[in-house]
């Protein structure tokens, strides 16, 4: 195994993921203030309303797809009866939909922030290098995709077991190397780290803070005058500087 | 019995003359930043018109506020709370900044800096947004004092079942104003809109509030809000609302509106609140008698059983004293003179207005403008303004409040002429309307005359409960990215240009800067 495939699939994981979390945990620390979603509906409405439910329904379409292409080992689906075949004509049938669903709701988030100003002047550099990343790890993984249709790499044989050993601090980088892969899973494995560890400098924190308290609280809130004093005073022009959601 | 105090205020319409001074200084004071051009806190739109945004009173098209679900309980016009998840990536009851109107400036520059030519220089509007051209089509208070009636009074939608009684032809017109800012609801749907929880109301005196810090721009509360009195910030992605002048208030002094009010029409106050019995209240079936349920949770400061629960439930016993001078309690609940705006939504608003008292439209006509005061009472009905269109917004379509209010300021105006004009005090005239003559003298003193320390009762905030004062140092006010004005002036403006947004906003106006020299350029 070369020094390249080390670095790239046993030690850049780790960084992006230790930058992942640090970084998580640092920006909700100190910028409570730039930690949403920055809706533009306000804006322009008409379009958003294909491209938005279109790309985050395809997302969560995409993001279970891999939950269970990666994360669930190929035992698991066979001692239920799934064969590998049934599995593949799934993943296939699943992942073209999601991903051409990513791909059509992406492009016309893409196409409304560029076509109309008044959501053009709200884009902040933040944004531009999340558009792009996001672009990057779309196209490539919709690439692997249709480039496996004949399931010619079972990844659930590489990237799969290779993933679980990282979660588990027991790299196995040659998992990725091996006959099972191609170079376009490599390159796309190898991207989105990069989507993961800019993820808490963007809007897209905005993913962690899914209201599912609001389904069990009471409607009316109150809170006292003082409440808030409780929590230790910001550190108000440090908060001020701080250029990551796009202030 | 569950105690709260609630702040509260009431206008006087027989006094607003439109001048939109209170717009202005709201303005001055809170929204004058980028992301916020296009928000007035406080608004005044001309009625019969079309409001701001444009037909926010249609909830058949915006479902803000509650209704009443198939088993008679308290729901958001919305929908429930899983829907409202459901929509999260696209609300579709959001108004667009094209229903508001999109801010603009002029560019002045040019008729200065251009060359010469056979034809004078304009300046061309330039949207505060974009910076580019803008095609005005609409703006805030395009509609004012009746402009582009054909379009816009007929569109409003208190009036469409009125379409006989209101008159757009130019005899027969009428209009009035109508200040508006945000009710500081009892029953907020906005607060219950918000799916993280940014928004509450504030235990003490009931102002509702967003923490900006908490709030993830998830924009429910501004649909929510039948009012849509809560404005999403395009800039920082924030909602932002009528804070009540939070910080005036717990200092004893009248919000930014009241104070700098030309008519002295707003009367602030506090009342005491049954909250326990609020969502009872707000789920009464018959809209016509929302107005009495909210009433009766406005408790009476001098009933000694409510005083005594009140010091239980911690309610000071100066705050006491406030709510039994309250200008809000005397005019809403005493005399019955002032009715909430659109009670129909259920939300229990607590910003009340005493409807105006407008010419009687067959006495002008005949008696070429001079009004005979002993047939004043007699003719509410036939008033220039409908009493039907009044009750659409200030009494759920009943007529009945309305005609029990004008009747009362008609018959104090007959009372208190008969004992300054003719020297005598007539009983009559007071009990005709249900009132004693000394309640009468009592509603003149406040209503005609109004001092200022009878409008503004304002008990101040008890600063020794807070737990840490020097924690709070620093903590309060508008003063962080992108809302900066004081804050460190080098620091703002390295924020200002991060951002593209911001770099336009601040070449072609650059607000900040001039805001942070005028305060001597501090660095807080």
């Amino acid at each position: 195994m070369s020094q390249g495939s080390l670095l790239l699939f046993g030690v850049l994981p780790y960084a992006a993921i230790a930058v992942f979390i640090v970084g998580t945990w640092w920006r909700y620390r100190t910028d409570q203030y730039g930690w949403g979603a920055r809706s533009t509906q306000l804006l322009e409405s008409r379009v958003l309303r294909f491209a938005s439910n279109v790309f985050h329904l395809g997302v969560l379409a995409a993001i279970g797809g891999h939950v269970l292409g990666i994360l669930v080992p190929q035992s698991w689906t066979e001692a239920v009866g799934l064969s590998d075949s049934a599995y593949h004509v799934i993943a296939v049938i699943g992942g073209v939909s999601a991903g051409t669903a990513v791909c059509v709701g992406f492009a016309a988030l893409l196409y409304r922030r560029i076509r109309y100003s008044r959501v053009r002047v709200t884009t902040t550099r933040a944004d531009v290098v999340v558009f792009a990343l996001l672009a990057l790890g779309i196209i490539s993984g919709m690439l692997a995709t249709l480039t496996n249709l004949g399931d010619s790499v079972n990844y659930r044989e590489s990237v799969g077991p290779w993933f679980r050993n990282l979660l588990i601090f027991n790299p196995s980088p040659e998992s990725m190397t091996g006959e099972n892969v191609s170079f376009i899973f490599q390159l796309h494995v190898t991207l989105v780290w990069f989507l993961y560890a800019f993820w808490p400098f963007s809007r897209l924190v905005h993913v962690w803070s899914i209201p599912v308290d609001y389904l069990r609280r009471s409607p009316i809130l109150y809170r006292t005058r003082t409440s808030r004093t409780t929590r230790p005073p910001r550190p108000a022009s440090a908060a001020a500087r701080i250029d990551v959601g796009g202030q | 019995m569950k105690i709260r105090a609630q702040v509260g205020m009431v206008m006087n319409l027989d006094k607003c003359i439109g001048c939109h001074t209170c717009s202005v200084t709201c303005k001055n004071v809170w929204t004058n930043r980028p992301g916020t051009e296009y928000v007035w806190f406080n608004n005044v739109e001309t009625k019969p018109g079309r409001g701001y945004p444009r037909d926010y009173e249609d909830q058949e098209r915006w479902n803000g506020g509650w209704k009443l679900d198939g088993k008679g309980r308290l729901q958001l016009k919305a929908g429930g709370r899983l829907k409202r998840l459901a929509s999260i990536f696209w609300n579709p009851n959001l108004p667009t900044l094209d229903d508001y109107y999109e801010p603009w400036t002029y560019d002045y520059e040019h008729l200065i800096s251009a060359p010469a030519g056979d034809t004078q220089p304009a300046a061309r509007p330039k949207s505060l947004v974009t910076g580019e051209d803008l095609d005005l089509q609409w703006g805030p208070n395009w509609d004012d004092d009746l402009a582009a009636s054909k379009v816009s009074a007929t569109g409003d939608p208190n009036r469409r079942e009125l379409e006989d009684k209101v008159k757009i032809e130019f005899e027969k017109a009428f209009m009035m104003y109508l200040p508006r800012i945000c009710e500081h609801c009892i029953n907020p749907s906005c607060v219950a809109s918000c799916p993280s929880g940014a928004m509450y109301k504030r235990e003490e005196d009931g102002i509702v509030l967003v923490d900006q810090e908490a709030c993830r721009s998830w924009r429910f509360c501004v649909s929510g809000c039948p009012y849509k009195k809560v404005y999403f910030n395009w800039n920082t992605g924030k909602a932002e609302k009528c804070n009540f002048c939070y910080p005036r208030i717990e200092a004893g002094l009248p919000t930014v509106c009241s104070e700098t009010c030309v008519g002295r029409l707003r009367h602030v106050g506090i009342v005491l609140i049954d909250t326990d019995r609020v969502e009872a209240a707000a789920s009464v079936p018959n809209e016509h008698d929302l107005l009495d349920a909210q009433l009766d949770l406005m408790l009476d400061p001098d009933d000694p059983e409510v005083r005594e629960q009140a010091l239980r439930d911690g309610i000071a016993p100066d705050w006491l004293e406030a709510a039994r001078r309250s200008p809000v309690y005397a005019m809403c609940k005493r005399w019955r003179i002032a009715l909430p705006l659109h009670p129909e939504y259920r939300t229990m608003p607590m910003v009340w207005y005493v409807p105006p008292l407008s010419p009687v439209e067959s006495l002008v006509d005949e008696r070429g403008g001079e009004l005979d005061p002993d047939r004043l009472f007699a003719t509410v009905d036939e008033l220039r303004i409908p009493v039907e269109y009044l009750a659409g917004f200030l009494a759920a379509g009943d007529p009945e409040p309305v005609r029990r209010s004008l009747s009362r300021l008609a018959a104090m105006r007959r009372f208190m002429r008969a004992a300054n004009v003719d020297g005598r005090v007539d009983a009559q005239i007071a009990r005709d309307v249900g009132m004693e003559p000394s309640e009468v003298e009592d509603m003149f003193q406040m209503v005609a005359i109004g001092d200022y320390d009878d409008r503004y009762v304002i008990p101040r905030r008890h600063g020794e409960d807070a737990p840490d004062p020097f924690g709070m140092q620093g903590t309060n006010g508008v003063d962080f990215a992108g809302c900066s004005v004081t804050g460190d002036a080098s620091a703002s403006t390295e924020d200002t240009l991060a951002s593209p947004a911001d770099a336009a906003a601040a070449a072609r106006f650059d607000l900040r800067e001039q805001l942070v020299h005028r305060n001597g350029g501090s660095d807080g």
